[in-house]
């Protein structure tokens, strides 16, 4: 079998029980909620339009930014219940995702238990009524029999919805089968993105099939039929659940963000702490922003990010020191307001740098962002989705006074690919992006030094701050990886022959830098 | 014995009140017909007797009680309810449909039995009909199951709105005729809407005539007419002039 194919299905069982988790539980907490009310309100003719309203406009809310919103929500309210009460709720993983799916989960139900009870016809309710049923009589030997089916088929809309959105739980730190997705699309591994799709749909086609089985068995008062298709779900169910059963969550949560070099460092610190007797399980494809606040908030335990980052994001600093005094000043910072303990630079930067094909360079005679400044007005800018709101693209326009015809966002995999097709004339590139090599680019020298350096680092949440054995596995990554080690490394998990997955790539890379035997 | 003491029902939003102090007194074991044209209040007030409608004065006293005094569905399960819209639970068997207001009321379950086979067979249907489901049978059929559901809890009372008007004119006469057997037999008391006064007249003991939901007249059918009533005699002008036309063509 294919090696791709082989690491796709190692992780299935994991990933799949993950995600089916997901999906019920959300869809029991969504129904547990939205019957009730939407039963309440089918009675109340007044109470209809504000709860379809209300949600309708949920839906509305693409599910990815309904996901991301619930993660500062949940932040903030455990901020306030370790206030207090002294404990947290967790704010990263499960919490969010099933708070914003179980919303999701809630219009096709209620729509569907509004309309069919509302709908039912009033002759028969009148019957209910003169034969002398009290209110929940009713309700119970009438309207609900009577709705079942479309009730029934509410839920399978729901279902389907909930189990294709869950996909999007990957990004808010909850395993689903979106790793699959979301890991692929950063590192070019199609392989990866067509397996997490095909396994998430063929999910929501067995449970719509089974769900079916009820809707058509309830309306058709055929008792077996039903028995087959909820019988056939929950058995169904559990065998996907069976993993879950059996998993030891890892001692310690390993954070990545949503690119190659973040998944290989991340499988790399998994590889040495398994070395060293430790078990750990990672959180990728995490936002920039979500994964240093969920080591602040102690859901994560260590990632490695980036001083720039760090310097101007959240220390808004526009300054720009040497190299080691903005270490210095990057640990203190950290240690004072988040208790973040700063382990120390991995070796390499990873900075953000401007980068063109050559060809395109020489012609224009651009080897400076000062020559860039020059042309810029007939260029396009192709930059990675975060970069226009990051504080460096403000003081990089300002310092060099850019002005381009267009700019254009693209996630990192689609960027390169678009100066490569000529959709964009420079980019954002990463200085350590094995691409840089690849596709032969050349990277702008920053005369005015409006970039800062962004010294890889590897940081660790202040409940481990005092943790010997989590630092002694890690320390040997100071200074262990240079710039050279880490391009390869990346390269060969985005390149499109011969591909390694990151694991792979951590194993070889840890070799070689002496971090593992 | 059912007594309506100025009753009036006024519906929020209408320009006036569908029913306007209506007072009635109808002895046990009588058959009553509700008769005028659309509009006149009829339904409004015959659902005042069960309670479907609140009125909005008045009060109405079933077997000397105080209706408002039942709390509504105890009131409903003891008077049989027939209406045009049939209304049978399309999930339950014919049976479950008969069955409902007995099981409601909590019989034991072999009395429940013994009662819906025993007016099953009033309403002279094929046993096999039990387990059909109501989607199975004709519209004359479905209205004989409604009646068989309205008596099967042995109510003393009937209240029925239109209950033939959706049935061709062999179906309905032949039903009318069955029901009135049964309303002798068991000795009920019946209040019947229908905008039909010839059926009225063959069924009724005795026609109450509402216009603008007041009491216009109230006497037998013979007395109806003969036009002892000029108030109610554009009404039953057409069945008079039909049965003589019919009596010479038989002559």
């Amino acid at each position: 079998m294919n090696a791709q194919l082989a690491a796709a299905f190692a992780t299935l069982p994991n990933y799949l029980s993950q995600h089916v988790l997901l999906s019920l539980s959300s869809m029991a907490l969504g129904a547990g909620v939205s019957l009730p009310l939407a039963i309440w309100a089918a009675r109340r003719p007044r109470l209809r339009w504000p709860l379809l309203a209300a949600t309708s406009l949920v839906q509305t809310i693409p599910a990815l930014a309904l996901l991301a919103l619930f993660y500062p929500l949940l932040l903030a309210l455990s901020g306030a219940t370790q206030n207090l009460l002294g404990a947290s709720v967790p704010s990263l993983g499960f919490l969010p995702a099933l708070l914003a799916l179980a919303l999701y989960a809630m219009l096709p139900i209620v729509r569907a238990t509004i309309s069919s009870i509302a709908g039912i016809e009033p002759a028969i309710t009148e019957a209910a009524d003169a034969v002398g049923m009290t209110s929940s009589q009713r309700l119970w030997r009438v309207e609900l029999p009577l709705a079942a089916p479309s009730i029934v088929g509410g839920f399978r809309t729901a279902m389907v919805w909930t189990i294709g959105a869950a996909t999007l739980a990957t990004p808010v730190g909850q395993v689903s089968l979106g790793n699959y997705i979301f890991s692929g699309l950063q590192t070019e591994n199609w392989v990866f993105v067509l397996f997490g799709c095909a396994a998430s749909v063929a999910v929501a086609l067995v449970a719509d099939q089974l769900l079916a089985l009820v809707e058509t068995g309830a309306a058709r008062r055929d008792w077996k039929r039903i028995f087959v298709g909820a019988g056939g779900f929950v058995l169904a169910a559990l065998a996907a659940l069976a993993p879950a059963a059996h998993a030891t969550r890892g001692a310690y949560v390993i954070g990545a963000k949503n690119f190659s070099e973040q998944y290989i460092l991340a499988d790399l610190m998994a590889l040495r702490l398994q070395a060293a007797g430790l078990s750990s399980e990672k959180r990728e494809g995490l936002g920039s922003a979500v994964v240093f606040r969920a080591l602040a908030a102690n859901d994560i335990d260590v990632y490695v990010d980036y001083s720039g980052t760090l310097w101007t994001s959240l220390m808004h600093r526009t300054d720009n020191p040497p190299r080691e005094k903005m270490l210095a000043e990057l640990r203190d910072w950290l240690k004072r307001t988040s208790g973040v303990v700063m382990l120390g630079a991995v070796g390499f930067e990873n900075n953000y740098a401007l980068a063109m094909k050559r060809e395109r360079a020489r012609q224009l005679g651009v080897t400076t962002l000062v020559d860039l400044a020059r042309v810029a007005p007939q260029l396009t800018f192709g930059t990675d989705l975060e970069f226009q709101s990051r504080p460096e693209w403000k003081s990089l326009r300002e310092a060099y006074e850019l002005r381009f015809r267009a700019i254009k966002s693209y996630n990192p995999t689609f960027m390169y690919r678009a100066l490569d097709d000529g959709q964009a004339d420079v980019i954002t590139a990463f200085s350590s992006d094995g691409r840089i090599l690849a596709q032969n680019l050349v990277t702008l020298d920053d005369p005015k030094n409006a970039f800062p350096h962004y010294d890889a680092i590897v940081l660790i949440a202040q409940k481990r701050a005092d943790d010997a054995k989590l630092r002694a596995a890690l320390q040997p990554f100071v200074g262990a990886i240079d710039l050279a080690r880490m391009r390869r490394a990346n390269l060969e998990v985005d390149r499109d022959q011969e591909k390694l997955t990151p694991r792979a790539a951590a194993e070889k890379l840890g070799r070689e830098a002496g971090l593992l035997k | 014995m059912i007594e309506l003491l100025g009753v009036s029902v006024a519906y929020d939003g209408a320009p006036r009140p569908a029913v306007r102090d209506v007072s009635l007194a109808i002895p046990a074991g009588e058959f009553v017909a509700l008769v005028g044209p659309s509009g006149s209040g009829k339904t409004s007030l015959l659902k005042t007797i069960n309670r479907l409608i609140a009125p909005t004065s008045g009060v109405i006293r079933i077997e000397d009680r105080d209706a408002a005094e039942f709390p509504t569905h105890e009131l409903r399960r003891r008077i049989g309810y027939v209406f045009q819209g049939v209304g049978l639970f399309p999930h339950m068997s014919v049976r479950e449909n008969i069955a409902i207001t007995p099981s409601l009321l909590g019989w034991p379950r072999e009395q429940i039995v013994a009662r819906v086979d025993a007016v099953f067979d009033l309403i002279a249907l094929p046993r096999d009909y039990l387990d059909r489901a109501p989607a199975a049978l004709s519209g004359g059929e479905r209205q004989r199951v409604a009646v068989a559901r309205a008596l099967a809890a042995e109510p003393r009372i009937v209240i029925m709105d239109e209950p033939f008007g959706a049935l061709d004119p062999v179906t309905r006469d032949a039903l009318g005729q069955a029901y009135r057997a049964l309303h002798e037999r068991m000795g009920l008391t019946t209040v019947m809407v229908t905008h039909d006064t010839q059926e009225a007249a063959l069924l009724a003991d005795r026609i109450v005539v509402l216009r603008d939901g007041a009491v216009v007249a109230d006497d037998t059918p013979r007395a109806m007419l003969s036009g002892a009533h000029p108030e109610a005699t554009g009404l039953f002008d057409t069945p008079r002039r039909q049965a003589a036309a019919i009596a010479d063509l038989a002559r």
